[in-house]
């Protein structure tokens, strides 16, 4: 497969992502805007980050859910601090589920908050696999410049 | 890219998130500036120079940041939600110190609350924004700091010159800015008109969050804009 036609397909899964709201168009663009011939892979290492610093987040979460009683301030924090991360990135999905996540936690709804853990770690997983491809997929069209 | 004066400028960024220190960096860099970023209020105070049971030096003749370290800080942006220390607790401190005050500060936080906007833009703040941070945004920074390096320069020339001779170089100073701001704006509307173009062909209308629309707050109250000549005061 050529070059370009390698290129379109990045395109390609790029909207896609964006069309299913894995990923926020505005930020997602922008990160890709950032980088250029001295920095061609900074969306990668921020998103790199990005998982390094939730499997973080997610063992301190973890260890509040199991706290007795549970402890809603803690895990309202630290729930905070993903969101922000989601945000930054341009996780969509994964900040919604935060936002809802936090309402849980301001409730004092143990039971809302183990479910909704679930559900952020259940998009967070889905948005690492399709980024994982994505940038499979960007690293064989030879993608590491600005449009 | 900025012009070359551009890269004298430097700027410290205070966030306790990894994620958004490597964002505001990249942004900062991309923009031309020259860029520190520390993870919490307390090294941000330490990297200025000013250390938590530091008195203020009497004798300190100017009241530019030069005095107290090596590298000169021309503006500081920090997140407001730090655990120990937040953004508007740091602002405070630069406030009250003699030598820092004059450094522009900026504060970014995630939530868009007006009382919290108002208290930090009261306290001194030059603008507010909202994460995650734009290129854009950052487009609004060089006014503050071209506006507080004149008026450095100025202050100094005042602590030994009549009243009147401090004027006239007030004037001349401000013309020179006006010339250097110019040039520099055109090249920024370009730039920003460019990026906006990107935007607007592929989004729809109502989609900039950054507009302060839960909240009912105008966003003449937390982006105030500049026309891009500034007034030396």
């Amino acid at each position: 497969m050529d070059r370009n036609q390698l290129r379109r397909q990045v395109a390609h899964m790029r909207s896609s992502l964006i069309e299913q709201h894995y990923l926020d168009q505005q930020q997602f663009v922008q990160l890709e805007d950032l980088e250029d011939d001295s920095n061609p892979n900074f969306v990668e290492e921020i998103v790199t980050l990005f998982y390094k610093d939730s499997s973080r987040l997610f063992q301190k979460i973890d260890q509040a859910l199991h706290s007795v009683p549970m402890d809603f301030a803690r895990l309202d924090d630290y729930v905070h601090q993903f969101k922000g991360s989601s945000s930054s990135i341009g996780a969509i999905k994964v900040k919604n589920e935060c936002t809802q996540f936090k309402e849980f936690c301001l409730a004092g709804n143990a039971e809302g908050c183990l479910r909704a853990f679930q559900r952020v770690k259940h998009e967070h997983e889905a948005l690492k696999r399709q980024l994982e491809t994505y940038f499979q997929l960007r690293r064989q069209a030879g993608m590491a410049q600005r449009s | 890219m900025g012009m070359a004066a551009d890269s004298q400028f430097h700027v410290l960024a205070v966030d306790d998130s990894l994620i958004d220190r490597k964002l505001i960096e990249r942004l900062l860099k991309t923009s031309s500036y020259q860029v520190t970023t520390v993870d919490s209020g307390s090294k941000a105070l330490e990297f200025l120079g000013l250390y938590e049971d530091d008195q203020t030096n009497p004798d300190s003749p100017s009241v530019s940041p030069n005095n107290q370290q090596e590298v000169e800080v021309n503006l500081i942006i920090t997140d407001y939600c730090m655990p120990g220390m937040t953004g508007y607790d740091l602002l405070r401190k630069i406030k009250e110190s003699s030598s820092l005050k004059n450094i522009p500060v900026v504060i970014m936080s995630s939530e868009n609350v007006p009382s919290r906007i108002n208290r930090c833009l009261e306290q001194g703040a030059e603008e507010f924004f909202l994460k995650p941070v734009r290129l854009s945004d950052l487009n609004r920074l060089r006014p503050h700091i071209i506006k507080t390096k004149s008026k450095d320069q100025n202050q100094e020339k005042t602590r030994t010159h009549e009243e009147e001779e401090a004027s006239q170089k007030l004037e001349m100073s401000s013309t020179k800015i006006q010339k250097l701001e110019s040039s520099e704006v055109k090249q920024e509307q370009q730039e920003l008109v460019h990026h906006q173009l990107q935007l607007q062909q592929s989004q729809p209308p109502n989609s900039n969050k950054r507009k302060t629309m839960e909240e009912g707050l105008s966003p003449d109250r937390t982006r105030p804009r500049y026309s891009g000549i500034t007034t030396v005061v």
